[in-house]
């Protein structure tokens, strides 16, 4: 990738934005269109796209295989965690009006965004290391 | 029935119909794998389609909740074709992952090379 | 686009012509009104199948092999009888757009009149999807994980290509 000089330094000026376009994605997926899943797609192809212009063996290093393990098990940890602890408030599994003694509405407004987060961990780690599965095969 | 009328409520059907028979013909005509996979996508985008487009309501808008009262489309298929999506991605990617190992396995990603190795039951 | 995809023998021109149908869909669904599920497919159809599939495609190689008498009669026979049924049976259904069809009139109008009470997102899908239901999204997720896991268990390690377990 040394010939591709304007390829490699827009994508790495663009990437932050790309990150950043993906948590605008996750975290106003309660106001428009979005949510965990789209935001962890894009966010998992930003690495994805540093692995293109970079290497595999480089991004391997940014994006080492057993962080992306544990944020693979931390999302849908996340998410069961959050219906557990409605079930230890009383209610019952998954009811997020449980979250907020005060205010049922906020309440539900916590359990979204912690489960969208989850949603959004879980696959964006899962794409990347599939992609890294891939493509680590070919190499001797 | 009078055919004439039906057109205009029935169109989005039959062009999924058409998608979907498109994307089972590759499937089931084609010997390579790899265009196998492409045809079940095909298949399921179509699925897609139909659900999402039961879900519209004629001079309805996305639905996403405003002040002022207007007629929305429905949510719901738009909740099981998100899952829908994703879980599609997810059977295309094991998918792939099992025609790499075919291939290194048997050398081919021909469907009746592959039969042709294996030894009958 | 799909008949494209059918007939050339090019996979490499298979994946893309993939790709850009997913993203013509996409557009397609924005017209329906699914701003939620055109975002989705767009990145994931677009995106992320066609990226897997050109990985595959690096690894296996992407030529389908040419052959004679392709044209085989059965499976479109199949595809004939399969698509002729199915379009008797759109003649039953609901007319696009109607805003009186059974799919319209059950749980949704609780959901879009009581969603701005209950949780207060204006993204009705997303309180649909993650609240009301919550679960299934959560088997959804669990889905991805083992799809990760299977793809870990299936090409995960280091091996050289074409050697035996």
């Amino acid at each position: 990738m040394r010939k591709h000089l304007v390829l490699r330094v827009v994508s790495k000026l663009l990437m932050p934005f790309i990150l950043l376009f993906a948590l605008y994605v996750q975290f106003h997926g309660d106001f428009g269109p979005g949510g965990g899943f789209q935001a962890g797609v894009i966010f998992g192809s930003t690495f994805i796209l540093y692995a293109l212009v970079y290497g595999v063996e480089t991004a391997r290093r940014v994006a080492r295989d057993w962080v992306l393990r544990i944020f693979m098990i931390a999302g849908v940890l996340l998410y069961i965690g959050v219906g557990y602890v409605a079930l230890l408030l009383g209610g019952p599994f998954l009811d997020y009006n449980m979250l907020n003694a005060h205010d049922p509405v906020h309440g539900q407004h916590l359990g979204i965004m912690l489960v969208e987060l989850g949603v959004g961990i879980t696959v964006a780690a899962t794409m990347v290391t599939i992609f890294f599965a891939f493509a680590a095969r070919g190499r001797r | 029935m009078d055919l004439p009328a039906a057109i205009p409520g029935l169109y989005n059907y039959w062009i999924v119909v058409l998608l979907m028979m498109l994307g089972f013909y590759v499937v089931i005509s084609r010997t390579n794998l790899v265009k196998k996979i492409v045809g079940l996508n095909i298949f399921q985008t179509s699925v897609f389609i139909l659900y999402i487009s039961m879900g519209k309501v004629k001079g309805g808008t996305a639905p996403i909740l405003v002040d002022h009262p207007v007629t929305y489309s429905n949510p719901l298929p738009h909740v099981l074709i998100l899952t829908a999506i994703v879980v599609g991605v997810a059977t295309t990617a094991l998918g792939a992952a099992l025609i790499v190992r075919i291939k290194e396995a048997y050398g081919t990603v021909e469907e009746d090379e592959i039969q042709a190795m294996e030894p009958d039951e | 686009m799909a008949f494209g995809i059918l007939h050339l023998r090019n996979l490499f021109a298979v994946v893309m012509l993939s790709g850009i149908y997913s993203l013509l869909s996409a557009g397609l669904l924005v017209t329906l009104d699914a701003v939620d599920v055109a975002f989705t497919e767009a990145a994931v159809g677009g995106g992320i199948a066609t990226m897997l599939m050109l990985a595959m495609l690096s690894l296996v190689g992407d030529r389908e092999r040419t052959r004679e008498g392709d044209f085989r009669v059965v499976p479109l026979l199949l595809v004939l009888a399969t698509g002729a049924l199915l379009l008797y049976g759109t003649l039953d259904m609901p007319y696009y757009g109607d805003a009186d069809a059974p799919i319209n009139k059950h749980v949704v109008p609780r959901y879009l009149e009581e969603s701005g009470k209950e949780i207060g997102l204006p993204n009705v899908v997303t309180s649909i999807l993650a609240s009301y239901r919550g679960y299934d999204t959560m088997g959804e997720l669990t889905v991805i994980f083992t799809a990760g896991v299977g793809v870990l268990l299936l090409i995960g390690r280091f091996r050289r290509p074409g050697g035996s377990e």
